[in-house]
């Protein structure tokens, strides 16, 4: 396939879709599908084979269209009318909203269950990386084809050295999503000029923090845009190979990512001499077995080698040796979905979205005591108020904002004061947390924030690789501390046991992962001291949620 | 091989490009403690013990997988580095049931001494008390998983010098353990030479040869009934 196959490609799957007068997208993401979206996507399959519907009307099976928590959700194109999109869908719902958009019928009914479009959960945020999910179906190359996709890596094969690849997206100034915020572009240059006869792409798709799903989102919902930006890179650092690593958890982006790189293959999309291009990269999936660590880039690349996930010191770096001693590219599944957009729209209208010093949009998986929770891509340095209280709608029952958790077990809480902070990778460093890849859960005041601590101690204790001791040892000890502060048996001296233990386990240990895991005990101290000292010294928790348990039924006795 | 120049605790030294912190401070006469670290091995940079400060980088660097640059201004002993190094040893003595007192390395062990070397009089955090069999299945050989620290010498004596790759690591964070011919019971598995390599670097009473523990000595009495019975009833026990 050439160029111009690839726009004859997409001519005709629009004229396809434009033959029908009304279009149902229904989510198939994994969010909807738990709530019951089969049931619906098929019930409207068949109503509309029964019905003598198929020339005018199509169900599609689309990805993820956000507000996951008003699933199963539905969205309807109409000739000439503005999109609905309806919520907590049916079977039933559908048959509905089939009589009211195809056969015109008047169902008053359907009014509840519409979504209002304009409301700040849609029109404050910014897609581009989303920008397809929801609308096309993932599993079909010609849906993604018809939006525009893969010209990006057409043009770039066509028009530009990889050199000038690499540039564009230095200027454009992505940094890594995963968490860290390393310059892109940067890592981009360093592969492309490190020494070595084979170069890998990897994704990286385990994604582990508790309450983040973004990658599998993007995975499940669109995933020739990760599989079009990897092809990108490769061709810019002079990789043939890549590999998506995908976390075991996630069997459907796994089975939707396969699919998918078996269309780009057969439509000569990747594989050998892509495009017509002398240009060759093929791509493989590894899946994860259940390891948080196996996030970390050394880990992982450990794991895709068929050995045990556990870190190895840097350096030497990915970028110089890292997949079978070549040069390695690892960049999060979410930096590879900006990636066409980059090259597609040029890296000057991308820098245009975001801070100075941090560009473009970020997805955040909008979690806790929010009115809406669901996946939003909003330009980085948008405030905490606006996704909590826009976007988020804010706090149900009117209850106050006590803080927000960014960054999952690596991050930290950032208290009510901060709300009108811009977020960016370096004031949230600045607050003690971390941007991470985009968990965001929001707490309310009957959230006792020793209580969260101990929530993300005790999941880096069940995750640590034990490979260094100062994480092995020290998140159980930290944990243990956390559980007698809980339990309201501690005293001050167990305090700074607990804040010395923090400052050892983050300078000695090995990886990220042990580095970073003191992070929700400092935040959490550095705001709210005063509540580890109630629970210490007054046996009380401020937010009632702690019950100090009588002698005997100390939690903490546990062995860990 | 080019050779640089490096300040180790004030003092210049010298060493080969090719070399790492740790082999040139050690080169130099500065000691630098280590538990996971064997020459022979490849590094592992696991037990944090040999971390090193190098001015101008803002993280503490393990010295056993850093190699040696020119201009390169490292500190091995300050009081951070003792801190922290006390506080690792003392995570290791809780984490498992190390009771020296009853241990066949008592007096040879490399956690003991660089406990009593770091000035290790007590221990801070909570004994975790672990319920771990031990596996004296094997011939000659006996592991205790209640003195293992997890260095994984023996992991890769075995699979690099040996080249059996019997044992291996299984589970992970504070439940890891070191596993013999797949979590076979270690007499049950075939992959094992029975070469004692892993014993040999050992640096605690984790791994050991049979016959060497307390309470191990065992007496065969019936040596008599078989002299006996062969001269008066000229029956032989040949089969013993």
């Amino acid at each position: 396939m050439d160029r111009e196959e690839l726009k004859a490609l997409a001519q005709v799957e629009l004229d396809q879709q434009q033959r029908f007068r009304c279009r149902i997208l229904c989510c198939m993401s994994t969010p909807c599908i738990s709530s019951g979206a089969t049931a619906v996507f098929e019930a409207l399959q068949d109503a509309i084979k029964g019905g003598q519907l198929d020339a005018e009307v199509e169900a599609v099976a689309t990805g993820c269209m956000g507000p996951c928590s008003r699933g199963p959700l539905v969205t309807v194109k109409t000739e000439g009318e503005e999109d609905v999109i309806y919520e907590h869908v049916t079977a039933d719902l559908a048959m509905d909203i089939l009589d009211k958009h195809a056969r015109k019928a008047s169902v008053p009914s359907l009014d509840r269950v519409v979504l209002p479009r304009d409301i700040p959960f849609f029109s404050k945020q910014v897609k581009i990386v989303l920008a397809d999910s929801g609308v096309v179906d993932p599993e079909r190359l010609e849906s993604y084809v018809a939006r525009g996709g893969y010209t990006a890596l057409a043009n770039a094969l066509r028009e530009m050295t990889p050199e000038e690849v690499c540039e564009e997206i230095s200027k454009s100034g992505i940094r890594g999503r995963g968490g860290a915020g390393y310059p892109s572009g940067l890592k981009w240059h360093m592969v492309r000029k490190a020494p070595g006869e084979r170069k890998y792409v990897v994704a990286n798709g385990d994604e582990g923090d508790p309450g983040a799903y973004m990658d599998r989102t993007l995975m499940e919902s669109d995933p020739h845009r990760v599989l079009e930006g990897m092809a990108i890179a490769g061709y810019a650092v002079g990789a043939e190979q890549g590999y998506v690593y995908v976390r075991g958890e996630y069997p459907l982006a796994a089975k939707r990512l396969e699919k998918a790189i078996r269309q780009a293959e057969r439509k000569g999309l990747l594989g050998n001499r892509i495009l017509e291009s002398p240009f060759n990269f093929r791509i493989d999936i590894r899946m994860g077995a259940g390891a948080f660590v196996c996030g970390e880039e050394t880990a992982l690349m450990q794991s895709i080698m068929g050995r045990r996930g556990q870190p190895v010191p840097r350096p030497p770096y990915p970028a110089h040796k890292g997949l079978w001693g070549g040069p390695t590219l690892i960049n999060n599944v979410e930096t590879f979905g900006n990636i066409a957009a980059i090259i597609g729209r040029g890296a000057e209208w991308y820098a245009s979205y975001g801070t100075e010093k941090s560009k473009g949009t970020k997805i955040f998986a909008l979690a806790g005591k929010v009115v809406n929770t669901g996946l939003i891509e909003v330009p980085i340095g948008i405030t905490l108020r606006e996704i909590v209280y826009e976007i988020g709608g804010g706090i149900p029952g009117n209850k106050a904002f006590k803080a927000a958790q960014t960054g999952g077990p690596s991050g930290g809480c950032i208290p009510a004061d901060y709300l009108d902070v811009p977020i960016d990778y370096e004031s949230l460093a600045r607050l003690g947390s971390i941007m991470g890849s985009g968990g965001l859960i929001v707490m309310d005041e009957t959230s006792c924030m020793p209580d969260v601590a101990k929530f993300f101690m005790e999941f880096c204790m069940d995750e640590s690789c034990g490979k260094c001791g100062p994480c092995r040892g020290g998140t159980v000890q930290m944990h243990r501390i956390l559980s007698k502060i809980t339990d309201g048996c501690a005293t001050m001296d167990d305090l700074k046991k607990l804040e010395e233990l923090c400052l050892m386990v983050k300078e000695t240990s090995l990886c990220g992962l042990g580095q970073t895991s003191p992070n929700p005990i400092y935040s959490t101290l550095r705001y709210f001291r005063a509540e580890y000292e109630a629970h210490i010294k007054d046996h009380h928790c401020p937010a009632g949620v702690c019950t100090f348990p009588r002698k005997g039924e100390l939690t903490f006795n546990k062995v860990a | 091989m080019p050779v640089v120049t490096l300040t180790i605790n004030d003092k210049l030294v010298s060493a080969q490009s090719d070399k790492t912190v740790l082999e040139a401070a050690r080169d130099a006469g500065f000691e630098i403690p280590t538990l996971c670290h064997l020459e022979g091995l490849t590094p592992r940079g696991g037990c944090r013990l040999c971390l090193v400060e190098v001015e101008g980088v803002p993280r503490l660097l393990a010295s056993c997988v850093t190699q040696v640059q020119e201009g390169m201004v490292v500190r091995t002993e300050t009081e951070r580095l003792h801190n922290y190094r006390k506080m690792m040893v003392e995570l290791l003595l809780a984490e498992r049931n190390h009771v020296c007192a009853v241990c066949v390395m008592n007096g040879h062990c490399e956690l003991q001494s660089l406990a009593a070397k770091l000035g290790v009089d007590h221990v801070r955090y909570d004994y975790l008390c672990p319920d771990l069999p031990v596996d004296a299945s094997h011939e000659r050989n006996t592991r205790d998983p209640n003195r293992c620290i997890l260095c994984a010498r023996c992991i890769r004596v075995c699979d690099e010098v040996e080249g059996a790759h019997c044992l291996d690591m299984m589970g992970r964070g504070i439940h890891c353990n070191i596993i013999t011919g797949m979590n076979q019971e270690w007499g049950k598995a075939r992959s094992c030479t029975a070469c004692g390599k892993c014993v040999q670097v050992c640096p605690t009473g984790a791994l050991f040869k049979k016959g060497s523990s307390v309470a191990e000595m065992e007496k065969q009495r019936e040596f008599l009934i078989w002299i006996l019975d062969g001269r008066d009833k000229k029956v032989w026990h040949w089969s013993r």
